[in-house]
């Protein structure tokens, strides 16, 4: 095995890691500020992939597509946060899940009513697409070395958002004290209106991102979705910095597993058996990490302790 | 008599009558319809121990659902190919015995209960509720990726198996087995609910800072609980196997485990017959709004989030009024 | 001198940099009430978690008769005799009244694991339960729910779920908090008689009944103890004038 293909997997486990991190971020904001647990978070993952591929097929522009994707995610996010999930705020966890359920039904069945079962297809464009050498000659595409950029970008943007702005200063009010926060004269329902917003605009920008890479289907942001949970269980429930340290374990946990897993086990075993048990350990290896996680440290690693 | 004990012997009735005229109108689907009621309420029953009275919100029970249900696939499939189950210092056959089936997967899934309760139980709240949907996701990719099973493409098993004295391929025969089931278990949820087990449970639920000092430990408490619950579930799953003669990783899915916590909800939460009437409602709509439109599941969203928004008691509290302290 | 029933011994808490328990060593001795005072934010609710083993502490020690449990889980402490009442009432809402002191005549007896046969139904447990309710007062209500009782009745009902456990030590947070005069004075009465059974460290804001009840008095301010003594002798100290009965007075 060559240094030059670790390093790719290295680069592909941080590309899978960052656009992990773009759901994790929106679903620890939205449990941090509101204390809500959202299982449609990956419905308006999909909503932006799909915005994004019918925005691209009509105008052919992926720029374009990836502001369709953005916008539509965030419209469907103030939408159900208006009419749905703020009835949720007070209620408890069951309730948050069994109406995000519901809502994740309503989703995916009127998407597949819409745009039917079969996958869209999102092309890469022209100017993100070939590969470029990188420092050591490893060849790698340009496009997922872009979106490892905009990961990180939006990583930095988040963080400045909430360490240096008015609406960050009320978000970190928001999350200590909803009651004061209320009494600064802060809209505090047009404030959650607005994070869960961005919330699931980040969530449209990875499901666009991301469906360019794979296809664009109904029933593609639950699996993304529970790998954010994953992230969360690891980095700990409201840290954004929990988020991003999780995001990129899982990432490259992940993708390394699934490579080398099989590679280790073809020393002990026959190659088709090795293959077989390192795949099937490579699938479980970001949930035994998880399982480690909790053993050592039950509130994640940046969590509050209790 | 309360309105909740006629509300139960209503359903009781429902579950003798329905098939009861499908076998003399000779329609033999009605009675796989009930049967496919009858195991979801089974697998729902198991849940509400754990959530009705045990307070965790497990979604996660497609584990024990799909061990069940993988439990009487492999012991199935060794005995129908004529391969040995294990093959080592000691050699066991597959069986196609529905007693040592259940057994087998009873055991299993109360194992894997056991193991995911004590990592999950380190927590609660939101965690609880992300790890074990997390570790039903773990075991879906297992079971799609391991390929001595069947895979992705489960395994399919070509006679149904026995039970000694009947015979389990006239549907109201199975169907007569698995409905006594569901009266077992729901007899033993009824006794749990009023034994001192079930006394300290409900109050750990509540309050377990309270358990704690009376000198009792809420989180063994919940972790029996929850060993109790996957175990049922786990029998509902070798029982749905059977029905379909099918096991796949689906039975695993994160769609199931939801749906098993939705049979709950839209009968009725903390309600001994609340699983069942969910189940049954659910049966009923999938049948009747499937036959109408392929995307009958935004109805069903629908009227899951009336019921979570406007209706909490569910069907139950519809119908039985609100909940009455037990006792 | 007796020994004491229940002790502290350099009990040390920080949270970041503050420190709620700085070097506390306090003890409960046979047939005494020793009262807790101190302003708000003094750390008593911090030095109560930490007797029970709900908080750990950073430094220092707790013991239960003569026994170190410091890091024993509360489950333990309370099987050993330590029986505690809540600030903000900690009880199953949903169940009655009776079904709150069963749970602790349950657990007075340590066997959870029945699964068969009704709590209600057994005796031994009711017995036990109804005698604690009918000394606090409780006996005709035991059929209600938690959840609908007045304020005074709940205090009432944390401490007959603490009397079935039969304790060696009571531990109570602010008993009296939120009660009214005929509350309060009829709960004094009952804490009297109390002490003859097993001491208790008494937590409470209500000076007439830390007056009416209180063998010793220690002070708590800034995490720090001020002072220990009789009542006489809190009533004359100047320190604690100073940081606490001043302004209260």
């Amino acid at each position: 095995m060559s240094p030059i293909l670790i390093a790719e997997q290295v680069l592909n486990g941080l590309q899978s890691g960052v656009m992990l991190f773009l759901m994790a971020a929106g679903l620890t904001l939205i449990f941090g500020v509101m204390g809500l647990i959202n299982l449609a978070h990956g419905s308006l993952y999909m909503v932006g992939a799909f915005a994004a591929a019918a925005v691209a097929a009509a105008t052919g522009s992926f720029l374009l597509a990836l502001a369709a994707a953005m916008a539509a995610a965030a419209g469907a996010g103030a939408l159900v946060e208006l009419v749905v999930i703020r009835r949720l705020y007070d209620r408890d966890h069951l309730d948050q899940v069994l109406a995000t359920f519901a809502l994740i039904l309503i989703f995916s069945e009127g998407t597949r009513w819409l745009f039917g079962s079969f996958p869209l297809y999102l092309d890469i464009p022209d100017w993100l697409s070939g590969p470029v050498t990188l420092p050591g000659g490893i060849q790698y595409p340009l496009y997922r070395l872009a979106l490892i950029g905009i990961g990180l970008s939006v990583a930095a943007g988040l963080w400045l958002l909430i360490a240096h702005t008015r609406i960050g200063i009320r978000i970190r009010a928001g999350e200590n004290d909803r009651e004061m926060i209320a009494a600064l004269g802060v809209d505090i329902s047009r404030l959650y209106t607005m994070i869960f917003a961005l919330g699931a605009a980040l969530a449209g920008l990875a499901g666009a991102l991301v469906g360019s890479i794979q296809s664009v289907q109904v029933g593609m942001g639950e699996p993304v979705l529970i790998l954010a949970f994953v992230v969360i269980v690891i980095g700990g429930i409201g840290s954004i910095r929990g988020a991003l340290i999780g995001a990129l374990l899982v990432g490259l946990t992940d993708t390394l597993g699934g490579v080398f897993l099989p590679e280790l086990f073809k020393l002990i075993a026959d190659p088709a058996s090795a293959t077989a048990t390192g795949s099937a350990l490579a699938s479980m290896s970001i949930y035994i990490l998880m399982a480690a996680v909790l053993v050592w440290r039950p509130t994640g690693l940046f969590g509050a302790a209790t | 008599m309360s309105r909740e004990t006629l509300f139960n012997a209503a359903i009781l009735a429902l579950l003798v009558a329905v098939p009861g005229w499908a076998l003399a109108a000779g329609e033999p689907f009605t009675i796989t319809l009930a049967t496919r009621a009858v195991i979801f309420a089974l697998a729902a029953v198991g849940l509400n121990i754990a959530l009705g009275l045990g307070g965790l919100v497990s979604l996660g029970h497609a584990v024990y659902f799909g061990i069940g249900g993988y439990a009487m696939g492999i012991l199935a499939w060794h005995a129908q190919s004529h391969t040995p189950l294990i093959d080592g210092w000691l050699t066991l056959p597959g069986t196609k015995s529905m007693p040592v089936i259940w057994l087998v997967a009873i055991a299993a899934s109360a194992l894997a209960a056991l193991l995911i309760g004590l990592l999950s139980l380190r927590t609660s709240g939101v965690y609880f509720i992300m790890i074990t949907l997390a570790f039903g996701q773990m075991v879906y990719f297992f079971a799609i990726s391991w390929p001595a099973y069947g895979g992705e493409d489960g395994l399919p098993i070509y006679v149904r198996n026995g039970f000694p004295g009947l015979n389990t391929l006239v549907p109201i025969q199975f169907y007569g087995i698995c409905l006594a089931l569901l009266c077992a278990v729901l007899a033993l949820n009824a006794a749990l609910a009023r034994s001192p087990f079930g006394l300290a449970l409900n109050a750990a639920r509540q309050s377990p800072q309270r358990v704690e000092c009376v000198g009792l430990d809420p989180v063994r408490l919940k972790l029996v609980a929850l060993v109790i619950s996957g175990a049922i579930t786990g029998l509902a799953g070798a029982l749905f196997a059977d029905l379909n003669r099918f096991v796949s990783p689906v039975m695993f899915s994160w769609q199931m485990s939801g749906e098993i916590m939705v049979f709950i909800i839209i009968g009725g939460v903390g309600r001994l017959f609340g699983p069942v009437a969910g189940a049954g409602l659910y049966v009923l709509l999938e049948h009747l709004l499937g036959g109408v439109s392929e995307y009958w599941q935004i109805f069903l969203g629908g009227l899951l989030l009336i019921v979570v928004l406007f209706a909490r008691g569910g069907l139950a509290g519809l119908i039985a009024g609100r909940r009455v302290a037990h006792d | 001198m007796t020994e004491p029933v229940l002790s502290t011994h350099g009990l040390h808490k920080a949270f970041g940099a503050l420190a709620a328990t700085q070097d506390v060593s306090i003890d409960l001795r046979p047939g005494e009430i020793h009262a807790v005072i101190g302003p708000n934010g003094a750390g008593k609710t911090t030095l109560i978690a930490q007797i029970c083993g709900t908080l750990a502490p950073d430094r220092g020690e707790v013991r239960l008769l003569g026994r170190d449990v410091t890091r024993l889980p509360p489950a333990a402490r309370a099987r050993m005799g330590l029986a505690r009442t809540f600030q903000i009432s900690a009880l199953a809402m949903e169940d009655t009244v009776l079904q709150n002191a069963l749970l602790g005549a349950l657990g007075k007896a340590g066997r959870p694991w029945q699964f068969f046969g009704a709590a209600l139904g057994r005796a031994d447990l009711r017995g036990r339960a109804e005698a604690a309710l009918d000394r606090v007062g409780l006996w005709d209500v035991a059929a209600v729910r938690a959840a609908e009782l007045s304020h005074g009745q709940r205090r009432q009902l944390e401490v007959a779920v603490a009397l079935t456990l039969g304790p060696r030590a009571f531990v109570m947070d602010e008993p009296m908090a939120g009660l009214g005069a005929e509350g309060s004075h009829r709960l004094t009465a009952l804490l009297d008689g109390l002490r003859a059974e097993a001491p208790i460290l008494l937590v409470e804001h209500d000076m007439d009944a830390v007056f009416a009840l209180a063998d010793r008095i220690s002070v708590l301010d800034g995490g720090r103890l001020i002072a220990t003594g009789s009542v006489a002798e809190i009533r004359a100290d100047k320190a604690v004038r100073a940081a606490y009965l001043g302004d209260a007075a």
